[in-house]
């Protein structure tokens, strides 16, 4: 039964051929039985799944179900969840209970799904490896000595091991699609503004999106179903309509322009991985699609833009955790400057200081104009490729990391080179745009995913491209030996 | 190239203490960074104006009334040092 996806389940939640306690129950002697070994989880919550599939068993008895109604799932540990631990990952909210749920916890409450817990993340979401966590780092279920990637890491980990059929995540930079391709599952990062911000703990505000983790694009459509939309809540939340992205799935392919950026293919690219990524082009061919070349000259510049864009904003974010409203607060302060400056020196890990330094310092008066201004303009001229390219085609289609899932340790303290594993997906975030990594091929034993972006409001058509891609790939029924 | 003099004064800005023996891996890693973000300066962007937002939305305007109740035990409950409904911090006036 664990290995149905979430379309499958529905499916025998609706015909009665189980009942959600029994799959709630099922899935969290699952967890309980892996979760040590893959450190994915923060929190487990037993009691409150089982309350939350019973009250799923009577709507579903009383015909009030929906496709989402019963069905466990995961909330990455960085949206925040009435009454229960959300620690972002971090020493600084270990002791944090949210007074309020996250927009995204109640829209999928108000669906019927079931929370078995929170998962393990980089802390504050700064980190590519999920070693950044203050609770140590997630391990890849392909293969104990490496990376699960970041930072959605334990949302990525919880579904290739098949302990959830689906895990919210959040990217910034990369942080649900990395993570996908590393695990080999399939991650959605929706345009942002797509899905509500608010109740998600801000990392980069004007970058951050959540999205859904699923094994397939079909689940990923169901659960975008519910979790897009309006929120007034959220000052950057976009006004537009929201379709059914179940809708299009089936449509043909035939006629589809698929654009690949010469930059993405260029003699850097891991050989192997660019064999891989033109495999899977190349069965989108046969579905229909044609295939053009284009340019995003300045996208090779956007790892530098986002390492002042996004620092910057963290500086700022982060600046709300100073010892006195909740959080930590370090032992026997001498004056109200060392509450702070302790607090948040014993409170925040390695990385995060180094984003909140380099914040601080490009924002600090003298430097502004050379570095935050300068990186808003070449952030324009990334993202004006971007929509010019996509005037000419419908997608866009490339790597989503540079390599499979790397040693733990490897890149931990090599900052730059840890950074360079986002470089095919941080420009997205700068233009705002929406993309899906789905499995595409198996590289040493690890799963490799393939990159999908399309123009902004465009999720039904990405899903639909990759719903048809896994109609005619199996990669994404690829599953680690050890939890079959 | 940032030195230890830089690196005190950017924490303190940050309010971020920082242990003696970490500041030569923060004067590394934080100029290595600078150095990387450098390449920005290939670009000519004089006619190009900043992007703040991806959508470039403008602020959302609401009616000004009232809409949130006052949760402040709620809220204070999570506090690590609060009395009769204030947060305490150390003494700032003498």
């Amino acid at each position: 039964m664990y290995n149905k996806t979430l379309a499958e389940l529905s499916q025998a939640l609706q015909q009665r051929d189980t009942s959600s306690e029994e799959l709630t129950g099922m899935y969290l002697q699952r967890c309980r039985q892996f979760m040590d070994k893959l450190n994915c989880f923060v929190t487990l919550t037993e009691e409150h799944a089982m309350a939350q599939a019973r009250a799923a068993d009577k709507k579903i008895q009383a015909g009030k179900a929906g496709p989402l109604t019963g069905i466990p799932m995961v909330h990455k540990d960085i949206f925040c969840t009435n009454g229960i631990k959300t620690s972002c990952g971090s020493r600084m909210l270990d002791n944090f209970i949210a007074p309020y749920d996250a927009t995204v916890v109640r829209q999928l409450d108000d669906a019927g799904m079931v929370m078995l817990g929170k998962t393990n993340m980089d802390e504050f979401a700064m980190g590519s490896s999920n070693e950044t966590s203050y609770y140590g780092p997630v391990l890849n279920p392909w293969d104990p000595d490496r990376v699960p990637g970041g930072s959605s890491g334990g949302s990525a980990a919880v579904v290739a091991a098949r302990l959830t059929p689906m895990a919210t995540g959040t990217d910034t930079g990369g942080s649900i699609r990395q993570p996908a391709s590393l695990c080999g599952i399939t991650g959605l990062k929706p345009t942002y503004g797509r899905v509500s911000r608010y109740g998600m703990i801000a990392f980069a505000s004007s970058l951050d999106q959540g999205g859904p983790m699923t094994r397939t694009a079909e689940d990923a459509a169901l659960v975008l179903n519910a979790m897009a939309g309006f929120d007034e809540h959220d000052s950057t939340s976009a006004n537009e309509p929201v379709e059914d992205y179940t809708s299009q799935l089936e449509n043909p392919l035939e006629g589809l322009k698929i654009g690949l950026p010469v930059e993405y293919f260029d003699e850097r690219l891991n050989p192997d991985i660019s064999r891989i990524i033109h495999d899977g082009i190349a069965e989108l061919k046969k579905l229909g699609a044609s295939i053009h070349e284009i340019n995003l000259p300045s996208s090779k510049l956007s790892i530098p833009v986002y390492y002042v864009v996004a620092p910057a904003e963290c500086s700022s974010n982060l600046a709300r955790y100073d010892g006195v409203r909740f959080g930590y607060r370090c032992d026997d302060p001498r004056d109200l400057n060392d509450l702070y400056c302790r607090s948040r020196g014993e409170g925040f890990g390695r990385e995060v200081k180094r984003r909140v330094l380099i914040g601080t310092y490009v924002l600090s008066a003298g430097y502004y104009d050379a570095y935050y201004l300068k990186a808003q303009k070449i952030r324009r001229l990334i993202r004006n490729e971007f929509q010019q390219a996509l005037k000419e085609v419908d997608v866009i289609i490339g790597p989503t990391a540079p390599g499979t899932a790397f040693k733990l340790n490897e890149l931990i303290d090599d900052p730059i080179n840890m950074y360079l594993s986002d470089i095919y997906t941080v420009s997205i975030n700068l233009a705002g745009l929406p993309a899906i990594s789905v499995p595409a091929g198996m590289l040493n034993g690890l799963p490799v995913g393939m990159q999908i972006i399309g123009d902004y409001f465009s999720e039904a058509r990405l899903l639909n491209v990759a719903h048809r891609f896994q109609q005619a790939t199996d990669w994404h029924q690829h599953q680690p030996a050890e939890y079959k | 190239m940032l030195d230890k003099t830089d690196v005190e004064k950017i924490a303190w800005l940050a309010r971020l203490s920082v242990s003696e023996e970490d500041i030569p891996n923060y004067c590394r890693d934080l100029s290595n960074i600078l150095g990387l973000v450098e390449q920005m300066d290939k670009v000519d962007t004089g006619q190009v104006s900043p992007l703040a937002h991806p959508l470039e939305l403008g602020a959302r305007l609401r009616p000004d009334v009232v809409t949130e109740t006052n949760q402040r035990d709620h809220f204070q409950d999570i506090a690590p040092a609060v009395e009769s409904g204030h947060y305490l911090v150390p003494k700032v006036i003498e």
